[in-house]
């Protein structure tokens, strides 16, 4: 058998973006010496195969031919003197560099490229690797090469660097070896307490002692050893990412507080001089869930029950809602782990009820600073910039590919994410009302539809359970793997026509935990059988174990009536779809797995989803005191305004955004981008599921990591106050809108990181509560520390809250780019001494401890306000003020718009004292425009529209500050009536736009 | 009123198939959304529509290129049926993966080989990218020659689109080429500023040879281009509909209403 080995590369004088693209990203790594890069895709075709069915396969499929070339090598000769191309001569300062996947990683050109040789008509090609080549030019030495390719061209986690020979790279179609059946069994019933611990270790369990032993204790009684299959069946099942054990289990929190008549407004129930120690028995029902039960809202119609959450979208339709996170993969494997992480919750909708259509994405990431030394990462860390740009790549692979549109987003910059960054992934979809449960009946078929299974992602579950260290690339690197999003897409168009069909009873998604978790959650209550070896694979080679825990991409498993069997078979074949029975749902209550025929597993289901053993934890929130900053506030502001403008966390994410599709489905109308130049930042996004009606779905997001440092009570408080204002911003009302928690901390394990996920935990429930918005779903992602050599460090604690909220009619939302000059800028809201946690003091150096807090019943009044006065048609713009408070608000609003303004700060509602607890200033320029006090709105209103609403606005804090003026001028008059801040609005863009404009 | 039948044609991959059936039908049409297997095992006849239409999207994952394994299956096995549907005068659209796919396939901007003379190939930046763009087509110019392409008449002389690819920069095999198709007429869409005038990126959103977005064949009923006539057939879609206004109808509409009307004669 022949292997050939093509090489496809740009004809002189076609521009190569690619190389282009690399050789930037060589001179970002600070390498000078590199002169030219240029790119070359390699094909390895083996088989039955001649050189002149190779060529063939060359000039029809491989190259462009008007721009592109190739040459030809094979396994027998050098095929010296090509005719069709150029061979690279071999010359001084040139390097070249080929990376290839690892045996095992998916290679998604395989599949397409076989298709279209046998579309052709030639048989004969047995496999098809695809490897890429980088050409260096200039005089790089051996230590550069190595950072070049270490740092930019390959991840040794999912790819290798191919020695130069012909042979195929690893094929994963041929080296695997075949499979022999043994069953293997794990001697725990004599185990001792430290041997049950090395067990639980050394097979990636991350299962605690008690665990164990109630593992050890249920096999006793049966009188048996498990099998493998079992242990790992049963870690899976009962780990922190599939059980929430710490939100679900028992809590002693402790709260100290310094000053003991704090939390005057929002009164935490704890506040006593000497902490007490409260017992929480189940912190999700007893806070976020809580809100919800005790809301008790008509259009919430399946809450924390299925894959996403789902709320009532009209009389027709429901819309469901998920954001889950893909924190650990995307931090050794950034593209990878954001593209199955995107791909992974856009099957939650599609799992959700009978199925729904995704109808838009959402992203949040938490990165390290992109500017960070290279030289200061720990071992085994990359570089925040290429966790960033991998992580962007894989969303936009994934989402575009899977014409979803990605609208709303958030990516946030700090050193505690250098190690361990956050990547949230949500997906919204719309399902008919009449397809919103599912059960699974005695008899029904187990069929996996979709992707093979292969070794990818086996411990994913586990591995997202434990910590990071720096050996995590080595150990768990196999839970990493990357994506097939046209697979997924297959999958989708083939599910939707079932649905429709009513072929099937119930679905859910393979995701963490693979088949053991799906068919597991779906047996729960009848038991399930299922034949191992009937379950489509992508190479020979794995165990019965392996194909259970398998966390491969792309796949789904239904519940299909026998009746309703080759239907849907067939359906799914039309549609280029792989889908197999595997199994039965039985009634015997026992989960029954087989391999040719042996058994090798039966759990009783009672056992695996009733038999985790509660944990107690210890929790423990001291309330820290920061310095606070003393300095008289400068004059004039001008250049702090642009310095918080290029503040990562708060400049333009456009170099992002662009990259996605925010248009596909035609169905958005207010997109991430506004303004005369479509560039300016929305607040929300809305999309119209149904072009045919105009009801909207909005979707927003608040994080504010930095107030969680000062107190989590009030960053729960904020964020959800961020998201709802964005809400109301676009002309949304609190009417419908329902909130999504993730919650992404370091190791629950340890006192000081739960005592602050429990404190922000009970802000969400006072908060939400009082805004009257339940929380529908959710998702912890716990153990984002980072160790090395046992010192560990942990990730600011982070609580995104993702909002939705149906919109009655989208004609009437509300972009927040200035309109017109003349028209009335107002702002709503009282601004407070407030600059804790802003990046006002982040750019000073300070963290403070006035943190921004919240007035539910006043916000609320506030926010059904400025939402009835959009609906009047009052409101030209509305923009939300979070990050850089009022300055930054303003001018994004003016340049947006690219139009001046003329501010007066005198004007601004200000009310000094929050609470007792604050520390007094005086009335300053600067903590007016920049204190990020929350449940604050910035509107734009014409003249002719100012009586009606300021009527609308009485008994709300609203002040009329100044005007839009033709002038591309911006201009703060501080509280001495002399300008604060003048500047050009094309120069305070300019600084927003910049430090993320990347190439 | 006889209402043309358009067959939007869907293979793996595909994704722009339901806004774009949409438009259709409000521009008159009865549309059908059509697997590629359907066609090949003649479970749908192409002969019984008027308008094939090739949707964006990524058709199997646009792996070698973006449109190439889509084109090579049309091409390989559909070449018959194809080829009849062209030769009864027939119209066939497609939008920025089904461009690529019409390009790939040979069938833009045509000959009587079906080789491949033009591609669109990776934007200059280097990425995928989501824009609006302004574009002009030529029938307002003077010096223009005859425009045969039905899909375009009466467009106003800019309109506004998006675009959303990563392999959207127009190039052609040679010179002669690239003179051929403009003094053929078959250059109808072209990337240009707000009022017109030639365009730079990101106006010119990926270094397009001449500013090309759009292409028709030689009798003008085979019409291609990147933009995506079907996010802007709704006022709403208009990403300055809050500054502007609402209209009642984006400027994409026209294009498949143009198709629609010409395709009622073929019925």
């Amino acid at each position: 058998m022949a292997v050939y080995k093509v090489k496809v590369f740009d004809k002189q004088g076609v521009f190569d973006a690619v190389g282009q693209g690399v050789l930037r990203d060589i001179r970002d790594l600070g390498i000078e010496s590199a002169k030219e890069a240029r790119f070359a895709f390699l094909y390895y075709l083996s088989g039955d195969i001649d050189e002149t069915v190779v060529r063939r396969i060359a000039e029809e499929l491989l190259i462009d031919k008007i721009t592109q070339e190739y040459s030809i090598e094979s396994s027998h000769r050098q095929m010296a003197g090509c005719r069709h191309g150029r061979q690279e001569p071999k010359a001084e300062n040139r390097e070249l560099i080929e990376v290839a996947y690892n045996s095992g990683v998916m290679d998604p050109v395989e599949e397409s490229l076989l298709k279209a040789v046998s579309d052709m008509g030639i048989s004969g090609l047995n496999s098809a690797r695809t490897a890429r080549q980088y050409i260096l030019e200039g005089s790089l030495s051996d230590r550069e090469l190595k950072i070049i390719s270490e740092k930019l061209l390959y991840n040794k986690v999912i790819q290798h660097i191919v020695k130069s020979t012909v042979h195929s790279p690893q094929s994963t179609a041929l080296s695997q070896g075949g499979y022999k059946f043994k069953l293997l069994t794990i001697d725990l019933l004599k185990a001792s307490d430290k041997k049950l611990c090395q067990i639980s270790r050394q097979g990636q369990l991350f299962l605690n002692l008690s665990e164990m032993r109630q593992i050890r204790d249920y096999f006793k009684k049966l009188g048996r050893k498990p099998t493998d299959v079992e242990l790992e069946t049963i870690a899976q099942t009962w780990s922190e990412h599939c059980r929430h054990k710490t939100f679900r289990g028992k809590i002693e929190y402790v709260e100290e507080i310094r000053n003991p008549k704090s939390e005057i407004r929002n009164k935490p129930k704890t506040q006593n001089p000497k902490p007490k120690t409260k017992i929480i028995n189940n912190l999700l029902k007893s806070t976020i869930m809580k809100v919800t039960k005790e809301l008790n809202k008509p259009w919430c119609v399946s809450v924390f029950e299925d894959n996403s959450g789902v709320i009532k979208f009209d009389d027709e339709y429901n819309i469901c809602f998920k954001v889950e996170t893909h924190n650990h993969p995307s931090a050794l494997e950034p593209f990878g782990g954001a593209n199955t992480g995107i791909g992974g919750v856009i099957r939650d909708p599609m799992g959700t009820g009978l199925g729904a259509k995704p109808i838009f994405n959402t992203d949040v990431f938490c990165f390290g600073p992109p500017d960070y030394p290279q030289g200061k990462l720990s071992r085994g860390v990359l570089h925040p910039k290429r966790v960033a740009k991998g992580v962007v790549s894989g969303v936009r692979d994934y989402g575009n590919k899977m014409g979803i549109p990605t609208i709303n987003g958030a990516v946030l910059f700090d050193p505690g994410y250098i190690a361990n960054p956050l990547v949230c992934c949500g997906t919204a979809g719309i399902l008919p009302k009449d397809k919103s449960f599912k059960k699974v009946s005695r008899g029904d078929l187990i069929v996996v539809a979709g992707g093979r299974t292969g070794r990818d992602g086996i411990h994913g579950a586990t591995f997202s359970s434990g910590e990071l260290t720096e050996k995590s690339e080595e150990i768990s690197g196999g839970a990493v793997q990357i994506g097939n999003p046209i697979t997924e897409k297959k999958v989708l168009e083939a599910l939707l026509q079932a649905r429709d069909k009513n072929l099937y009873s119930a679905i859910t998604d393979c995701g963490a935990g693979g088949l053991s978790s799906a068919v597991g959650e779906m047996g729960e209550k009848l038991g399930a059988r299922v034949d191992l070896e009937k379950v489509p694979l992508k190479y020979q080679g794995l165990s019965y174990a392996e194909i259970w825990i398998s966390e491969a991409q792309e796949r789904m498993v239904l519940a299909v009536p026998k009746e309703n069997i080759d239907e849907l078979l067939e359906l799914c074949a039309g549609e280029n779809v792989e889908a197999v029975v595997i199994g039965e749902f039985s009634g015997t209550k026992k989960l029954e797995l087989f391999y040719q025929g042996n058994k090798v597993g039966n759990l009783d289901t009672d056992f695996m989803h009733n038999g985790l053993p509660r944990t107690i934890k210890k929790a423990v929130w001291k309330q820290l005191r920061y310095q606070e900053p003393d300095f008289n506030c400068p004059q004039d502001l001008t250049e702090t305004l642009k310095k918080l403008l290029g503040h990562y966390n708060i400049s333009s994410k456009e170099w992002v955004i662009r990259q996605y599709d925010h248009e596909v489905q035609g169905g958005s109308v207010l997109r991430p981008l506004v303004g005369i130049a479509n560039d300016g930042p929305s607040d929300a996004a809305i999309v119209k599921p149904r072009l045919e009606t105009d009801r909207g779905v909005i979707v927003s997001c608040g994080i504010n990591f930095k107030f969680g440092l000062i107190d989590p009570y009030w960053m729960a408080a904020s964020s959800i106050d961020e998201a709802l204002r964005q809400i109301i911003a676009v002309g949304g009302s609190l009417k419908e809108a329902a909130l999504l928690d993730n919650f992404c901390w370091g190791n629950p394990d340890k006192p000081d990181r739960l005592g602050s996920l429990v404190r922000a935990a009970l802000g969400c429930y006072k908060i939400a509560k009082g805004f009257g918005t339940p929380f529908i779903s959710g998702k912890d992602s716990l153990y984002n520390e980072y160790s090395v050599e046992g010192k560990s460090q942990a990730i600011p604690g982070t609580l995104l809250i993702s909002a939705i909220a149906v919109m009655d009619d989208v004609t009437q939302a509300v972009s927040m780019d200035a309109k017109k000059e003349g028209n009335l800028i107002y702002v709503i809201g009282d601004t407070f001494d407030e600059l804790g946690g802003s990046h006002y003091f982040d750019i000073l150096g300070f963290i403070g401890n006035n943190v921004p807090k919240v007035d539910v019943k006043r916000a609320k009044l506030l926010m059904e306000r400025v939402s009835l006065a959009s609906r009047r048609s009052l409101i030209r713009a509305a923009h939300d003020c979070s990050e850089g408070g009022l300055a930054v608000a303003l001018a994004e609003m003016a340049f947006a718009g690219g139009l001046g303004m003329e501010i007066f700060l005198s004007e601004v509602p200000y009310r000094t004292v929050h609470s007792p607890q604050s520390i007094v200033h005086s009335k300053r320029n600067d903590t007016i425009l920049f204190s990020e006090s929350n449940s604050r709105f910035i509107v734009e209103v014409e003249k002719k529209k100012q009586k009606e609403f300021e009527k609308l606005m009485r008994g709300v804090s609203c002040g009329l500050i100044g005007c839009v003026s033709e002038k591309r001028y911006f201009k703060v008059y501080g509280l001495d009536n002399k300008p604060c801040v003048e500047a050009d609005i094309y120069d305070l863009k300019e600084s927003w736009q910049k430090p993320l404009r990347w190439g | 009123m006889a209402r043309p039948k358009v067959l939007v044609l869907r293979a793996a991959g595909t994704n722009c198939d339901m806004e774009t059936a949409f438009a259709f039908s409000r521009a008159g049409a009865v549309v059908e959304r059509v697997h590629i297997n359907q066609l090949k095992s003649r479970a749908k006849e192409l002969s019984r529509y008027q308008i094939l239409a090739l949707p964006g999207g990524f058709s199997y994952g646009d792996d070698l290129a973006a449109g190439k394994i889509l084109a090579n299956e049309l091409k390989y096995t559909l070449a018959d049926a194809l080829r009849d549907f062209i030769k009864n005068g027939k119209l066939i659209i497609g939008i920025c993966n089904g461009f690529q796919i019409l390009v790939k396939a040979g069938l833009l901007p045509g000959n009587s080989n079906s080789e491949q003379e033009v591609t669109l190939t990776i934007n200059d930046s280097g990425k995928f990218e989501d824009r609006w763009t302004y574009l002009k087509s030529p029938q307002s110019t003077v010096h223009s020659p005859q425009i045969k392409c039905v899909w375009i008449s009466g467009l106003s002389e800019v309109i506004y689109l998006p675009v959303a690819h990563g392999e959207g920069k127009f190039m052609a095999k040679d010179k002669a080429v690239l003179e051929r198709l403009e003094n053929n007429g078959q250059v109808v869409l072209r990337y240009c500023d707000e009022k017109g005038n030639p365009a730079q990126y990101p106006d010119n959103p990926n270094g397009s040879e001449n500013a090309i977005a759009g292409l028709s064949d030689e009798t003008g009923r085979i019409f291609g281009l990147m933009p995506h006539p079907e996010r802007h057939s709704f006022g709403w879609q208009n990403p300055r509909w809050t500054r502007q206004g609402l209209k009642k109808e984006g400027d994409g509409l026209l294009i498949f209403r143009n198709g629609v009307e010409y395709a009622r004669k073929l019925i």
